[in-house]
């Protein structure tokens, strides 16, 4: 596995995201120097080497201590410059590990908390088409605790694409739910990348859930991306 | 049993000042706590020791720091009388300041209790779906935590309904001013053949207090249930 991104043959899909930061917290140091082209970028690599905590500030939960993230020519954060953009207007979607849906909200609700901070042309797609895609629509006036773990990947997915996120960005998506559920969810992922042509960045412990999405592989190490 | 129009005149004074008291608190109370639970700052510490504080203290402490600052001659007081004609001291709206002081913790705690306990990440999640910090706090921290304003709310109300030391301090014992139903006992006490009066204040007390705790426990729980935290057992 290369330990390096580099622009992939079937790069149709113009993602350039582009990694120069290091962020510090207590005892742990993380260092990323990246460029990431692919449709789908696979960040792997043990637990504790830093992978969630680097998606954190992509998606601008967290706040590196120095250096530069920039998207598509766009410069979320540069610390000399004094940047920050912070995480409600990068339009980046998250989907973690447990969904993290809503608990006080129904399965609707939930899917449109996005959609409704969108302008109406901002607008990707329409409900019934993201129920078509996931197979969600029977459960939409369920609430969250009523759902099972798939489902509740599903509807996750479903909440962060009404969105209509300019990246996708993807935390143990499946590290929750048992293989034969995984293999449920898997066609559901390959559809988004599919109809929808989202760049997503996927982070994982389970290297072949990304080959399966037909992505490329950037090894994550105590800290440091990509791991040397 | 039978109340007397004095005795009326005290529940009704009281009633009145504990909804006022935890009108007040409420906002403020779900201010402090947010600060408390979610902010790290310079002088939390003594923040925290000092909304504790009434708990510990005895009550008449309070009541003699609210004679000093909000007294007609006070520091504060003296400014509020001079500029907006509002006087504290020896009318109901300093009962309300006296009960909102010592009930004040009772809101806090349980409140900033909820806040600590709703998952950071549920907070996250909204702010990579677009919402802005307010927005976050009114559409998924607010509401998340409800059960635990419920019973701030109804502790806060209930303790105000008890208020006796600090509001016999700074307001004193005017009937139908500031004679609310603890102060009505107090003074029932020291009348020769004021037995009668009250044990049936007493006894209202006990029953409101009762009725209160009892009506946070099933607020608290229906709210819990709406907001997905107990379910009831599912296929």
């Amino acid at each position: 596995m290369s330990s390096r991104a580099v622009a992939s043959a079937n790069s149709d899909i113009a993602c350039v995201l582009k990694l120069e930061f290091e962020f510090r917290r207590d005892a742990f140091t993380l260092r990323a120097r990246c460029e990431l082209h692919a449709p789908v970028t696979g960040i792997c690599g043990p637990s504790g080497a830093g992978k969630s905590t680097l998606l954190a500030q992509v998606a601008g939960l967290l706040k590196p201590a120095r250096g530069t993230i920039m998207f598509e020519g766009e410069t979320l954060f540069d610390a000399d410059a004094g940047i920050f953009v912070p995480a409600h207007r990068r339009h980046f979607g998250l989907v973690f590990q447990d969904g993290q849906l809503f608990p006080h909200l129904s399965v609707h609700a939930n899917l449109l908390y996005g959609q409704r901070h969108l302008a109406t042309a901002q607008r990707r797609f329409d409900l019934q088409t993201v129920l078509d895609m996931l197979e969600i629509a029977p459960l939409m006036q369920r609430r969250p605790g009523q759902l099972s773990g798939g489902e509740r990947q599903r509807v996750a997915l479903g909440r962060a694409l009404l969105y209509s996120p300019r990246l996708l960005l993807l935390d143990e998506p499946l590290s929750s739910l048992d293989r034969r559920l995984k293999q449920q969810i898997l066609p559901f992922l390959k559809r988004i990348r599919d109809e929808t042509r989202i760049p997503m960045l996927y982070v994982t412990h389970a290297p072949e859930e990304v080959l399966a999405l037909g992505g490329e592989i950037v090894e994550m190490e105590g800290g440091l991306l990509p791991a040397t | 049993m039978q109340l007397s129009p004095n005795e009326l005149t005290a529940l009704w004074l009281s009633a009145k000042i504990a909804l006022c008291c935890m009108l007040v608190c409420l906002p403020v109370g779900v201010a402090v706590a947010w600060l408390l639970a979610r902010h790290d700052f310079r002088g939390k510490l003594l923040l925290e020791a000092f909304v504790q504080l009434p708990m510990v203290l005895p009550p008449v402490v309070p009541g003699y720091l609210l004679l000093v600052l909000f007294g007609n001659r006070g520091l504060i007081g003296g400014f509020l009388h001079q500029h907006f004609g509002l006087q504290l001291a020896f009318n109901w709206k300093g009962a309300v300041l006296a009960s909102a002081t010592m009930a004040f913790p009772l809101m806090v705690q349980p409140v900033r209790l909820a806040f600590q306990m709703i998952d950071r990440r549920l907070e996250s999640a909204a702010a990579t779906l677009g919402a802005n910090p307010w927005q976050v706090f009114a559409s998924i921290s607010l509401p998340l935590a409800i059960p635990g304003i419920v019973a701030g709310a109804i502790l806060c109300f209930s303790r105000a309904l008890g208020e006796f030391g600090a509001t016999m301090a700074f307001v004193g014992n005017i009937p139908g001013e500031t004679r609310t139903v603890p102060l009505a006992i107090y003074s029932a006490l020291h009348q020769p053949g004021g037995e009668a009066a009250a044990a049936r204040l007493a006894t209202l007390s006990i029953m409101l207090a009762f009725a209160a705790m009892i009506l946070s426990h099933v607020l608290t729980r229906r709210s819990e249930r709406k907001l997905g935290y107990r379910l009831r057992a599912q296929a």
